[in-house]
């Protein structure tokens, strides 16, 4: 082993060279199957916990003391839902905007089927919506008066978002030229009863 | 083994102490025509060492907890409360890191501004720029993160809107907004981990930063308001005939101006910690609820250029992804700057009209975007921000084409003193 010590007496041709390789790209190879295993337990402490991912149980809402034009807020899954008792006058203002709005028809995918149509909803004098604006994640304000000073003579009553300014009319549709890119989405609901809804749950098909 | 006697010889046989402070201090030779505005890169290492004592003060009784106590409030809202209320001097640390971070975009504004003017960041001081750039985007994240822990309102709901610039990204965005806050919603799990990154991850990395940052101004030597080469004149003995030593010329003036400020820095603290509302926004004094958004939010003010820029670029495509784009794109554009600005003359003072109009229009339209940015959204103030989101691009374009073939006047030998 002498040799070893005095590098300049090394015999070059007595030194394997192809072993030396193997060894080193081993090492590399086996190590770096290593690190990236790794990522996957680091990142995976990241995601949503088994706890949190087990919240989220449906919500029952009694809408009996619900007044027309009154609008009630409740949690899901950690997110505002609202519920709207729409007058027959905002109902019937529904189709005379679909001119200014984004998404008049409902066809891109923010509601349940059976709530693709024209007033959004399964009945159509109650709205259910989820709270949060689809730009950004803010939660819009209702504005349901007519015609206020900051919004214009247009405006038939709906959601107005403080955050970028973006505006929905009261089934939740979006208005065109606004930072949101679409309608507010209806989550799924079924009624109990004809005062109880039932939030994150879909209708039971007759 | 070194000539010297006594304890700095035996420690400097072990270790660099000597070299490295002749290197970096007392023979690292600066221009001798510093001005006023060659204060404020020691400001932001004096508010960096401030945010790290007071931040390290604060861990010491803040609680990242967002689950409700039993008097119904949420935990980090009311261990802030404690601290303001109940810590003896613990209204004064907690005001001071609040400005702290006011303070800090204060001064590296002004520090980024004076590179902008002397064109600190050319040929040879690309990568002091780039480090820069790095740790303006770390300030940005450590501000961002920090302002969640006290738990308001703003905290909530500004986190609520950052976090959701992820959802925008085609695709990936939805998975990777829940995997960012750890849960569907912004909730505890975010707050930990924001504070995890608040006081360990990013402090780490930005510090690490400011020593890459120095070592290379170090290495290539200040530029200096006449963007002239002070290297190439030297004395007999190697030195800069226009350099003096950073120390005791430059500590004494530095020292000044780190009075001055701090006797500024604390009449804020004492007098108007949340600056009517700039600092620290009234609704965060508020708990924070994830049912209510506040009637009006906006970001802290020195965010608020590129929030204005998020909001007043339109969805296209059915998305709102264009708008997040411009927004990090207003800030990934800097990194490109030294090689956008091919003249090779540095200061603004022996360059062209064109060149100067054009700075000081991004100058402007900076700030007017920061105002908007702070406004309710208006018809007006969403015309005024898409004007200036184009004049601030508009500089990059405008200074890759004048700087093509500037008409500059003559760049004096040695300093000058305007």
């Amino acid at each position: 082993m002498s040799d070893l010590n005095q590098r300049g007496s090394i015999d070059q041709s007595a030194l394997d060279v192809n072993r030396r390789r193997f060894l080193t790209n081993t090492a590399i190879v086996v190590g770096g199957v290593g690190v990236v295993g790794l990522v996957v337990p680091f990142a995976s402490t990241m995601a949503p916990s088994a706890r949190a991912r087990a919240a989220g149980a449906p919500v029952e809402v009694d809408i009996s003391k619900l007044e027309p034009g009154q609008k009630v807020t409740v949690e899901w899954r950690g997110k505002p839902v609202w519920i709207v008792r729409r007058t027959e006058q905002s109902l019937a203002d529904l189709p005379s905007l679909d001119g200014i709005l984004a998404d008049p028809n409902s066809d891109m995918a923010q509601q349940p089927a059976y709530a693709q149509n024209a007033t959004r909803a399964v009945k159509d004098e109650y709205m259910v919506l989820v709270g949060v604006c689809t730009h950004l994640g803010c939660s819009p304000t209702f504005r349901p008066e007519l015609a206020p000073d900051d919004l214009g003579a247009d405006w038939k009553g709906g959601f107005f978002c403080p955050c970028h300014g973006s505006k929905f009319d009261i089934a939740g549709r979006v208005y065109a030229g606004v930072p949101a890119p679409t309608n507010l989405v209806v989550p799924p609901h079924r009624y109990a009863s004809d005062t109880v809804v039932v939030i994150g749950e879909d209708p039971e098909v007759a | 083994m070194s000539q010297q006697n006594g304890i700095m010889g035996w420690i400097n046989d072990r270790f660099p102490l000597t070299e490295t402070l002749e290197y970096h201090v007392t023979r690292y030779y600066a221009p001798k025509n510093f001005n006023f505005w060659y204060y404020f890169g020691i400001l932001s290492s004096v508010v960096l060492v401030m945010q790290i004592v007071t931040g390290i003060v604060l861990t010491m009784n803040y609680k990242p907890d967002g689950f409700h106590n039993v008097n119904g409030i949420p935990g980090a809202f009311a261990s802030v409360e404690y601290i303001m209320r109940e810590v003896d001097w613990g209204w004064f640390v907690r005001y001071m890191h609040s400005t702290g971070a006011s303070a800090f975009f204060v001064v590296v504004y002004l520090h980024m501004l004076r590179g902008l003017m002397y064109g600190s960041y050319k040929k040879p001081r690309e990568l002091i720029w780039i480090f820069g750039m790095l740790i303006y985007l770390c300030l940005m994240a450590e501000a961002f993160m920090g302002y969640l822990l006290p738990w308001g309102q703003m905290s909530f709901w500004g986190a609520q809107v950052i976090v959701n610039l992820f959802n925008t990204i085609p695709f990936v965005g939805e998975a990777l907004s829940v995997w960012v806050r750890g849960d569907y919603v912004i909730s505890d799990a975010t707050l930990n981990r924001f504070f995890a990154f608040h006081v360990i991850a990013l402090p780490l990395v930005l510090i690490g930063l400011v020593v890459f940052h120095l070592v290379a101004l170090h290495h290539v030597g200040s530029n200096n308001p006449d963007g002239v080469d002070i290297k190439k004149h030297k004395d007999a003995n190697g030195i800069p005939l226009d350099g003096i030593e950073f120390h005791p010329y430059y500590t004494v003036k530095d020292t000044f101006g780190v009075v001055v400020f701090l006797a500024v820095f604390f009449a804020v603290v004492s007098f108007a910690p949340e600056m009517g509302g700039y600092f620290l926004e009234h609704a965060n004094f508020v708990p924070a609820d994830p049912l209510k958004t506040p009637e009006h939010i906006a970001p802290v003010w020195y965010f608020t250029p590129f929030y204005a820029m998020l909001r007043a670029t339109p969805p296209m495509f059915g998305s709102a992804f264009p708008g997040v784009i411009v927004m990090f794109g207003a800030i990934a554009v800097l990194f490109f700057l030294p090689w956008l600005d091919r003249n090779e003359t540095r200061s603004i003072r022996y360059r062209s009209k064109a060149f100067k109009i054009w700075l000081w229009l991004f100058v402007v339209s900076f700030v007017i975007l920061g105002y908007y940015g702070i406004q309710a959204p208006s018809t007006f103030g969403t015309i005024m921000s898409r004007i200036c989101t184009l004049i601030y691009f508009g500089y990059f374009v405008a200074i890759w084409f004048i700087s093509g073939n500037e008409k500059t006047q003559p760049v004096p030998d040695r300093v000058t003193y305007k």
